[in-house]
């Protein structure tokens, strides 16, 4: 087994075939959009393959350390960010072309008029505990 | 016996353990490992005294874990451990004291209150917060630590109990327990152990905005917002009873925070239909609200019910003297704008109060509110 994280992007992946914002989605393309993520994770409970699902604000902060007793410096949120990362999924999987497949059916989650976005997933492999017969 | 029913007798055992002189976070573990056993025993055969056969166990568990404890000390120290503390007053109302206490950061209260007080196991409280059980081990046993010198005779301070059950009726997600009726069994529970007007306010509170759960989300999970709910879906039982336990706590004219947040969502309960809701009544109770709290929030809520009982413009109007980076400020000016008739303006408000929404269920509702907006009234 081998755990993929699916990851969706507000910005920063090629752009998506069929591109319009959600806001100008009429209710119930929204609503189809809606029960097709929820479907999908509940697809993937039920094959056992998984592991976790979340979704993030769109703004952020930047923070760092700053010395010696003094408070973090914080910066951010840019709105010029290029890389925005929406939510992901993250599977258990047995071969990588399972998590392709994966990958596929929730790029085909629909979008305006119903048709599917054709949205670019980002699909990395988590680096895997050592295994004890590796050596 | 359900297990809430044995849940209830939480409170009780880990008193007399603690009374027979069992330190707090020893006697605390003992009790949680006798009702995981009447869980599994008790569906077989009950016993005829459950509070009884509780103590019993759990005075057995603590024996054996204090002999363990004091042989691995004399192996390693020889060090005797110091006599619990024993209470005075009523054992349940010092524990809620205890585990509200002030040192403990609110996420560590609520953890050892459903621990110690609900009785809950550390993987109920996990999974009811979504972090993995070691993390929840640890909060307790932290919080358990932090406590451990704090006497259970001292009085407490019983509006930091109420902000603790307050917080796990508002903030419980999923997993095998239903943490909002949970915080009413608590509550209803210290009700039974102190008089005081604000506990049953929030009493009422809860059974008040519970009574509404089952209309508050649609089949696929979105959200139902209070004017569009089915009010025949709403627990007319526990409006009656919330009401009726409100108007006491009224009675007794000492108002506070809780029982001025009831009076307005009995309000709302009362309504037969949106439209009949008494908006001037509910504006009148969030002045009354605002003389206990001046928070931003309780402002922001104002403004929405100044809109209804005095129309949108003076809604704005309120809304103006406001912060614009409040939470929900853009989702209130957005539903004031459409109703002052600027659906344009309101769909732009509902897109950036989207982008701004905290919990993705209100991310989805008012991203449809925006494209519900831009399909009725298309550019």
């Amino acid at each position: 087994m081998a755990k993929y994280l699916l990851l969706k992007h507000y910005r920063g992946a090629p752009e998506p075939v069929n591109n319009v914002p959600m806001d100008q989605w009429t209710p119930d393309e929204i609503s189809a959009h809606m029960q097709f993520m929820a479907d999908f994770a509940g697809r993937l409970e039920k094959s056992g393959e998984f592991v976790d699902g979340q979704a993030l604000a769109p703004e952020g902060t930047f923070v760092r350390y700053d010395g010696e007793g003094r408070p973090p410096v914080t910066d951010g949120p840019f709105a010029e960010t290029k890389d925005l990362i929406a939510g992901w999924f993250i599977i258990d999987v047995d071969t990588y072309e399972r998590a392709v497949e994966l990958a596929g059916e929730l790029s085909a989650a629909p979008g305006k008029g119903g048709e599917p976005l054709h949205e670019w997933l980002e699909l990395r492999p988590l680096l895997s505990l050592p295994s004890n017969t590796g050596e | 016996m359900n297990e809430a029913l044995i849940r209830g007798l939480t409170p009780g055992v880990l008193g007399v353990l603690v009374r027979r002189g069992a330190d707090f976070a020893a006697a605390e573990d003992a009790v949680q490992e006798a009702l995981i056993e009447a869980v599994r025993v008790w569906p077989e055969r009950t016993p005829a005294d459950p509070k009884g056969w509780l103590v019993t166990v759990a005075w057995r568990k603590f024996l054996d874990a204090a002999r363990s404890e004091t042989a691995r000390r004399r192996r390693e120290e020889a060090d005797e451990p110091p006599p619990g503390p024993v209470p005075q007053t009523d054992d349940t109302l010092q524990l809620y004291f205890l585990c509200a206490h002030p040192s403990l950061s609110p996420s560590s209260a609520v953890a050892l209150t459903l621990r110690a007080v609900g009785g809950l196991t550390t993987r109920q409280i996990a999974r009811a917060y979504l972090v993995p059980e070691a993390t929840m081990a640890q909060r307790i046993s932290r919080a358990k630590r932090t406590v451990s010198d704090v006497r259970l005779d001292q009085p407490g301070d019983v509006a930091t109990v109420l902000r603790v059950l307050y917080l796990v009726f508002n903030e419980g997600y999923s997993g095998d327990v239903d943490l909002a009726a949970e915080a009413i069994r608590l509550t209803r529970q210290l009700a039974a152990v102190i008089d005081h007007p604000e506990v049953t306010g929030l009493l009422a509170l809860m059974l008040l905005h519970h009574a509404r759960r089952a209309s508050r989300t649609a089949p696929d999970g979105s959200l139902v917002p209070l004017a569009a709910q089915d009010r025949g879906r709403w627990d007319t039982s526990a409006i009656a009873e919330g009401v009726g336990i409100l108007q006491a706590a009224l009675a007794r004219d000492r108002l506070g925070e809780f029982q001025a947040q009831a009076a307005i969502a009995a309000l709302h309960a009362d309504a037969r239909t949106a439209a009949e809701t008494d908006w001037v009544q509910i504006v009148e109770w969030y002045d009354e609200l605002l003389r206990f709290t001046d928070s931003a929030v309780v402002r922001l809520n104002r403004a929405v019910a100044v809109g209804e009982a005095d129309g949108a413009r003076a809604g704005l109007a309120a809304l103006a003297a406001l912060d614009e980076s409040l939470p929900r400020y853009a989702a209130v000016s957005a539903y004031l704008h459409e109703r002052d008739g600027d659906p344009a303006k309101a769909a732009e408000l509902y897109v950036e109060a989207a982008r701004k929404a905290s919990d993705l269920a209100e991310r989805d509702y008012l991203t449809r509110q925006a494209a519900r907006l831009r399909t009725e009234y298309p550019r």
